[in-house]
């Protein structure tokens, strides 16, 4: 019953700062909106148990990737930015088709038969307790590739954005 | 009872928030902003199959999602800097330099 309670309290959350984050005029308000959303989310996160989730999404969304967001709106002048859809009717059949994906996927969704058996997974042998720990394990044993992987990716994003956002070498 | 299939039901309307926002919103860092929507919504199905299967593989990834995430909001960001310098908009219906 608690976790009911919490978890519609916190899905109308997360839903409703997602709806303002779209439909806000103000740019910056939107960005607060994001930040709002990204800790009920985060809350969403505790519900099910993944503590560490939780905490990297609040120091790396709520935290970092929103600051960013922020930096940008600042540096960028929206003032007097008319923002219209030149032709509304363009899109009608992309909406359509979108409409019919939005349907299957409520279908298997509600098709989906939560009750069955848990599979077993290949590597269930995790031989440490504790949330962060299982994370930490899978991610230095069997997922050290991706992980690796994962830090390449992060450091040529990082001198990539140095390049672009740089306004000569 | 909070099954999964109630987080998939949530993440499904996040999902569809995050892609009217790329769809109908122009302003380009709103766009960024919904797209970062979308990736949240892919990390909530993630999670609550992860607490379903007792397993924390489903985490793993959503960590992995979180650093995609990042490095996409830098690059990004970084491109909007750019165009915003050459162009002084933000508009993606402006956005038609090498259109076809």
């Amino acid at each position: 019953m608690g976790e009911a309670i919490a978890f519609y309290t916190i899905a109308a959350f997360v839903l409703g700062f997602a709806v303002m984050v779209v439909s806000t005029k103000d740019t910056v308000h939107s960005v607060l909106f994001l930040v709002l959303d990204f800790l009920a989310v985060a809350a969403l996160y505790v519900l099910l148990g993944a503590e560490f989730l939780a905490a990297i999404q609040v120091l790396v969304y709520a935290g970092g990737i929103v600051v960013l967001y922020l930096f940008v709106v600042m540096l960028v002048n929206l003032k007097g930015f008319p923002e219209e859809n030149r032709d509304p009717h363009r899109r009608t059949k992309l909406g359509l088709g979108l409409a019919a994906a939005v349907v299957v996927e409520l279908g298997a969704i509600l098709a989906y038969d939560y009750a069955r058996p848990v599979p077993q997974l290949a590597d269930a042998a995790i031989p440490v307790v504790g949330n962060t720990e299982e994370v930490g394990w899978l991610l230095y044993t069997s997922y050290l590739i991706p992980f690796e992987i994962a830090s390449m990716l992060l450091l040529v994003a990082m001198i990539g954005a140095i390049v672009l956002a740089k306004r000569e070498l | 009872m909070i099954t999964p299939t109630h987080y998939m039901l949530l993440s499904a309307a996040l999902f569809m928030i995050g892609v009217v926002g790329v769809l109908v919103r122009r302003n380009i860092i709103i766009i960024f902003m919904s797209i970062e929507l979308i990736l949240n919504a892919v990390n909530i199905n993630l999670v609550a199959f992860s607490s379903q299967l007792q397993h924390t593989v489903g985490q793993v990834f959503a960590v992995f999602v979180v650093a995609v995430a990042a490095a996409e909001a830098a690059v990004g960001l970084g491109i909007i800097l750019a165009f915003y310098r050459n162009r002084e908009t933000v508009n993606i219906d402006e956005m038609n330099l090498m259109r076809w």
